[in-house]
């Protein structure tokens, strides 16, 4: 297939090979049975550890394969996506996890949490969001009060991916009620803590192999050492983590629209409707057609995003949302398109496309709904637009 | 040694070169064609060549003339488990039985095990001119070692020219040692058999290649010539009661076998997995309730173990597990023979088994999608056409 | 305990289609590939170097040059050794001599507690090559296992058999031939393949094996392919209809055993 040269270095165009045969022959065959029973794709995940993917956004030196080029975890993430994304998000929770702990962390955080997580040992998990703090995630409520060398945690976290299931992970508590959103600060929670419990696995619409759970703090002793930098630098943390994990979700979003188009054009050349494949008639081919220029366009943006990061560039806020909310759009819109292709088949389970449907849904929603996606952007113009104006 | 081409007669047509089925020839600038490393003298070649380019040289052996007139005879191993003589022997002795007689020489069924003797009767009965039988305690339950020791001790003793074994677990475990330990050619999982009866040749027929290819395989220079074949590729011949033959005891010195068996657990399950089954019937909505696959059941088993498979139709109606599942969403399966009664075929069911070697349906609607990927179709109900399936497959 | 896993390079026969026109075989785009049965076998050795610290695996091959290509697949799946067995001398070789030669070249290597083979190969589907290598090495085999366990200088192996299976206890050394269901092969890793890259595997050649060069390839080989030819092509499909239901079912039965099928 012709593909874009988007110079990708041989480390990801390695990454790329490896991972699409490991999910055609590792998922594809699991995950309509994943989506039906909701189970946690534990196995797939441990050999993702064995195969040293785990670790492709984690530097050598904590047991990683990073070496500055973000394309690898990247494409791993597009490629697992193109075939279930309710396992590649429950691969890259990881690394929004470990996201926190790589931005911010002390020398001796990094070298205690980062090698399992890096050799796939150890699963993580980002706790943000609560029940009265989803975009405004500025009023969340969990509390962390210092208690000689403890912080004492209590309050609930929502929809946590990979909660229960990860061993790691980084939470958001106020520890100043007084200063907002510069009261937040970010610990290092570990599974089995005192006082730490999970709520029940969440019924999703979509990404159902994926476990999305409440995270219980009821007086939880986490260490003082595990507080990730200063006292309320954690909202800091929060939003950087943001600028570089929304295109991870792009790419989950170019990767399942790859799948759904994949899909789609196999069919339209096999399925045959009056004597003909129906990817004979125009009205059908021109579909076909913007869905691969949207698939590509999409996964251009999401790229350039990426390795213009990875380049040294500093104002990427606005793009890593341009990308999401682009991209998150068009894999609403290629699934969409891909279970209209096949007609009544794409509404039945016995095909993929109509799972595909279901899960882009959470890709215009979580890591920032699409609307706040589109505040960053405006905001970003706003300010760049002011500057002008005022020479 | 090996392929060689005449570089003055090669025409550079590169007929040769798509027949190779590794890849080891190739043409160079000017057209001649060249062999590389990949080459495995299997000959598929040579034919190709429109011009008689192409020849397998071979050095001349020198076997002692003679030498291979010193043996005579075909044998037929026959296999036993727990006294019970296997229906592969008796299929091999009916191919043993036509071929002995166009070379002019006798049967003789070679019985290893321990208190056995008693299975030379049947042995008789369907074939055998003279049954060998080794009675020892090292033979009592199956390992390769004593079985290969027992089976060479008595080929190098009386020296049969050819020797016949079914390609089945045992067979294909231990025949392989004999065929080192005395210097023999074997040839796996043959389809056809014949002998060339001025050269004293047996003419072995194996697919190879996946089943793409077929080749004749013969051993010129070395007796005896060993050959498996699997079970149900030659019919049974029918025994004639109180056919009688020499039974001739020998004995043979084993050692202690070096594989113990601690525990034969026989777990023939009613089910067969449809994934890598060799036969499938399959189930679909056709059969209307699920009690039916009782008749699918009985149609496998006269086929001698099928696995029985099912449309996803039939497994959404609940009627069986959706472990037999095949197409899109179930197994995708690619049997020898692969049986669908009352599926219709759409299509995500038929990507999953248009790939059988030989695809039979069975369906009452003649414009069903299942019949255009059919090699045999048969429109007609199939709860008339199948009992009568089973009952002419058992006669 | 060191374990020696002899591995194949075969064509990937699934890919494989005849062309009906010209009966003959369509090779574009049919890859090369590790044996899958041999994928198994492998896979049996490294569960084991896992369970059993000390284990060394070495993985065999006899091939062209570019059976390289599987060994470095083997690397980059955990073996800790390869040796191409490679020489013009081996060309044309059948199994009684393939035997052999791989036999030598174990003999050239520390002393193997386990010699493991797939089941059979893909391309020859002989089922003769694990067998006799260990019968010129002189240790017991099992042919069809699904599952070993090692203990004390034992192996207990179940080794499959049409109507179930046989649980089996050897000393070692053994050989074993190994079922495709002992386990689902891992693929390899990316410090694996990066490992496999950079490796370069200098071929072992006949001389160096120790062969007695008259037994081997092509004139050692007892047997000769004298013909190859195509399978009669799939005959068009047929459809019966109209007829007694008796009358299609004795045909269909009738049908099946002249095509040998049954």
């Amino acid at each position: 297939m012709a593909e874009l040269n988007y110079g990708l270095s041989e480390l990801a165009q390695e990454i790329r090979g490896m991972v699409r045969e490991f999910a055609e022959s590792r998922v594809k065959p699991v995950r309509a049975e994943l989506d039906e029973t909701g189970h946690f794709p534990t196995e797939i995940l441990r050999e993702l550890g064995k195969m040293d993917l785990m670790g492709l956004y984690i530097p050598a030196e904590y047991g990683g394969t990073f070496e500055g080029d973000s394309m690898p975890n990247l494409i791993a993430v597009e490629e697992l996506s193109r075939i279930c994304i309710g396992v590649s998000v429950s691969f890259a929770a990881n690394g929004l996890g470990a996201d926190p702990i790589l931005i911010g962390a002390s020398e001796e955080q990094k070298k205690k949490y980062l090698p399992p997580l890096a050799s796939g040992e150890k699963w993580a998990a980002y706790a943000l969001t609560e029940p009265n703090a989803g975009s405004d995630a500025g009023s969340i409520r969990t509390t962390a009060v210092r208690k000689g060398d403890k912080y004492i945690l209590n309050g609930t976290k929502q929809w946590i991916t990979n909660g229960g299931e990860a061993d790691i992970y980084t939470v958001f508590a106020v520890t100043d009620k007084n200063r907002g959103a510069r009261g937040v600060s970010c610990f290092i929670v570990e599974k089995g803590m005192p006082g730490f419990k999970f709520g029940k696995k969440e019924n999703k619409l979509g990404i159902r192999a994926s476990a999305t759970r409440e995270l219980i703090f009821e007086d939880c002793e986490v260490p003082a050492a595990n507080l990730i930098g200063r006292e309320g630098t954690g909202f800091i943390w929060a939003m950087k983590t943001f600028d570089v994990s929304r295109p991870g979700i792009a790419a989950q979003a170019v990767g399942l629209a790859q799948g759904a188009l994949d899909e789609a054009v196999l069919y339209a050349k096999v399925r045959e409707q009056f004597g003909k494949p129906i990817i004979a008639n125009q009205g059908l081919s021109w579909m076909l057609a913007d869905m691969a220029t949207k698939v590509e366009t999409a996964r251009a943006l999401t790229y350039a995003t990426v390795q213009s990061i990875d380049r040294g560039s500093k104002d990427y806020s606005k793009f890593s949302a341009m990308c999401k909310v682009y991209a998150s759009d068009v894999a609403m819109q290629v699934t969409t398109d891909a279970v209209q292709v096949f007609g009544g088949y794409g509404y039945m389970k016995e095909y993929p496309v109509e799972k595909m449907m279901r899960d882009a849904k959470i890709l215009q929603i979580y890591e920032g709904t699409n609307q706040i996606q589109r505040d960053i952007i405006g905001l970003a113009l706003n300010k760049e637009y002011g500057a002008v104006a005022k020479k | 040694m090996g392929l060689k081409i005449d570089l003055e007669t090669c025409i550079g047509c590169g007929a040769c070169v798509s027949a190779c089925p590794f890849g080891a020839l190739s043409q160079r600038p000017e057209g001649k064609v060249e062999v590389n490393e990949a080459c495995t003298a299997c000959g598929a070649c040579i034919e190709t060549c429109p011009v008689g380019a192409l020849s397998m040289e071979v050095a001349e052996k020198k076997a002692e003339a003679g030498s291979l007139d010193a043996y005579r005879g075909l044998w037929v191993f026959a296999e036993q488990r727990g006294g019970k003589v296997q229906e592969v022997a008796f299929e091999l002795l009916g191919e043993g039985r036509v071929l002995a007689d166009k070379l002019g020489v006798e049967l003789s069924a070679v019985l290893l095990g321990h208190q056995v003797k008693d299975c030379a009767a049947t042995l008789f009965e369907h074939g055998a001119d003279q049954v060998y039988v080794v009675d020892h305690p090292a033979l009592a339950a199956y390992t390769a070692e004593p079985y290969s020791e027992a089976m060479s001790a008595l080929i190098r003793k009386h020296k049969p020219e050819v020797v016949l074994a079914g390609a089945t677990s045992m067979g294909r475990g231990f025949i392989a040692r004999v065929a080192i330990q005395v210097h023999a050619g074997l040839t796996a999982d043959c389809t056809e058999l014949d002998v060339d009866t001025d050269k004293r040749l047996l003419l072995q027929t194996r697919p190879a290649f996946g089943g793409n290819i077929m080749a004749c395989i013969i051993c010129p220079d070395h007796r005896p010539q060993m050959a498996t074949v699997r079970p149900k590729v030659f019919k049974q011949p029918s025994p004639v009661a109180g056919r009688t033959g020499r039974l001739v005891e020998e004995t043979v010195d084993l050692k202690e076998p070096a594989v113990k068996v601690i525990e034969i657990v026989n777990a023939m399950q009613n089910e067969v997995n449809v994934a890598g089954a060799e036969f499938i019937v399959t189930g679909g909505r056709g059969l209307g309730a699920p009690e039916n696959f009782k008749l699918l059941a009985e149609l496998a088993e006269a086929l001698g173990g099928a696995a029985v498979g099912a449309s996803r139709a039939a497994v959404d109606a609940g009627w069986i597990s959706s472990f037999h599942q095949v197409g899109q969403t179930g197994k995708t399966v690619r049997p020898k023979i692969y049986i669908a009664c009352g599926v219709s075929g759409q299509i995500q069911h038929l990507v999953g088994m248009n790939s059988s070697d030989t695809i039979i349906a069975i369906n009452k609607d003649p414009d069903a999608p299942i019949f255009g990927v059919a090699d045999i179709g048969i429109v007609g109900d199939l709860f008339q056409v199948v009992p009568e399936l089973i009952k002419a497959l058992k006669t | 305990m060191h374990i020696v896993v002899c591995v194949k390079q075969v064509p990937n026969t699934t890919q494989v289609r005849i062309n009906p026109e010209t009966n003959t075989l369509v090779r574009d785009g049919v890859e090369s590939i590790m044996n899958p049965f041999d994928e198994n076998a492998l896979e049996m050795a490294l569960q084991l170097k896992e369970k059993h610290a000390g284990t060394k695996v070495t993985v065999l091959t006899m091939g062209p040059p570019q059976a390289a290509e599987v060994l470095k697949e083997a690397v980059g799946r955990g073996a800790d050794a390869v040796v191409l067995l490679c020489d013009r001398a081996f060309a044309g070789s059948d199994t009684w001599a393939t035997s052999y030669a791989l036999s030598t070249a174990i003999g050239k290597l520390e002393r193997p507690d386990l010699v493991l083979f797939g089941k059979q190969a893909i391309d020859g589907d002989t089922a003769q090559v694990g067998p006799g290598v260990a019968d010129w090495l002189g240790i017991p085999c099992i042919a069809y296992a699904r599952k070993i366990e090692i203990a004390g200088g034992k192996a207990a192996v179940e080794r499959a058999y049409e109507d179930g299976y046989e649980k089996l206890e050897v000393a070692l050394p053994c050989a074993l031939t190994v079922l495709k269901e002992a386990n689902v092969p891992r693929m390899a890793s990316l410090r694996g393949k990066m490992a496999a890259k950079k490796l370069g595997i200098a071929p072992m050649t006949a001389e160096a094996s120790g062969a007695d060069p008259a037994r081997l390839g092509l004139n050692a080989s007892p047997t000769r392919v004298v013909k190859i030819f195509s399978p009669p092509p799939k005959t068009g499909g047929v459809k019966w209809q109209g007829e007694e239901p008796a009358v299609m079912a004795q045909r269909l039965a009738d049908t099946l055993r002249e095509r040998k099928l049954i």
